[in-house]
């Protein structure tokens, strides 16, 4: 019962973490508020105290991704590569995976890491002695 | 023969909040019925999807759902109308990266693909009403573009 009462105006905390931006999305992302979370990401790279060092966006909560987020998602990499910087999409559920393949959406210009520890890895900013070895499901 | 179990849901589409709405209570019926997790992925985004065709090319309208059973096993049908401009030729809306509305035009071909079954009728001018139904796994209806 929560769809029709969540705000719209409701918006997607970009959190800082060392230089790298993490946006974690959950559940029900409503299509104003995924073009919102493009143009806040894109002003934060232009405009943040120093320098983003990359761009990680944890979607494990995110039970579905049809082709209006992945073309957002796909639109934020793109921007933020032409602020010069990285995104990793981190986190896709492996059913989401597979729907997406058979959907023929492929999100151009966006790496990829099984969870955040592994995507901030991915972009050289791996935080000290707190990657698991073996980061299982339920952990 | 299958039939129309329960009664009919029916939801309105007629902003963004409505589409999450649509999502969600897809996502309900399917897992009710016992659809896998992977399964009810696939439905529900190909939901998602033709509630914002719905929405973004009919101008709105609304979804119905049906509990279809066939035999023993039971299924689930929804059906998305609107009475917008219609879809003048099916065949081309179906293509892959076809699209009017500056999206990706993943929207039909896509859904296509995650359903069993999908059936498109329109009428220029008239609207337009797309119809799918999903069945558990190893049921009768066969996977429609897998190779």
């Amino acid at each position: 019962m929560t769809a029709a009462s969540a705000g719209q105006g409701d918006s997607v905390p970009v959190l800082a973490l060392g230089d790298v931006l993490l946006i974690t999305l959950r559940g029900e992302l409503h299509d104003g508020e995924a073009e919102r979370l493009q143009y806040d990401i894109t002003h934060r790279i232009a405009h943040n105290p120093v320098p983003v060092g990359g761009v990680v966006i944890d979607i494990s909560g995110v039970e579905i991704v049809d082709s209006f987020l992945g073309r957002v998602l796909s639109e934020i990499a793109a921007s933020a590569r032409l602020l010069a910087t990285g995104t990793v999409l981190a986190g896709m559920r492996p059913a989401v995976a597979m729907t997406l393949v058979e959907l023929g959406l492929t999100l151009p210009g966006l790496d990829t890491a099984l969870d955040v520890g592994r995507a901030l890895a991915l972009l050289g900013r791996a935080p000290s002695g707190s990657s698991p070895a073996h980061a299982e499901e339920g952990a | 023969m299958d039939a129309s179990l329960a009664p009919t849901t029916r939801l309105p589409i007629g902003s963004d909040a409505d589409l999450a709405w649509v999502r969600q209570e897809v996502r309900q019926a399917a897992a009710a019925i016992g659809f896998g997790l992977v399964q009810q992925t696939k439905l529900v985004t190909a939901a998602s999807e033709l509630a914002r065709n719905t929405l973004v090319h009919g101008g709105g309208g609304y979804m119905e759902m049906w509990l279809m059973q066939d035999g023993r096993t039971r299924g689930l049908r929804l059906s998305f109308v609107d009475s917008g401009p219609g879809i003048r030729d099916i065949e081309l809306a179906m293509t892959d990266g076809y699209s009017t509305g500056g999206g990706l035009g993943l929207g039909l071909s896509g859904a296509k693909r995650l359903v069993q079954e999908l059936v498109v009728e329109s009428r220029p001018g008239h609207g337009t009403t797309v119809t799918v139904t999903d069945w558990p796994p190893g049921l009768p209806a066969p996977r429609t573009g897998a190779s």
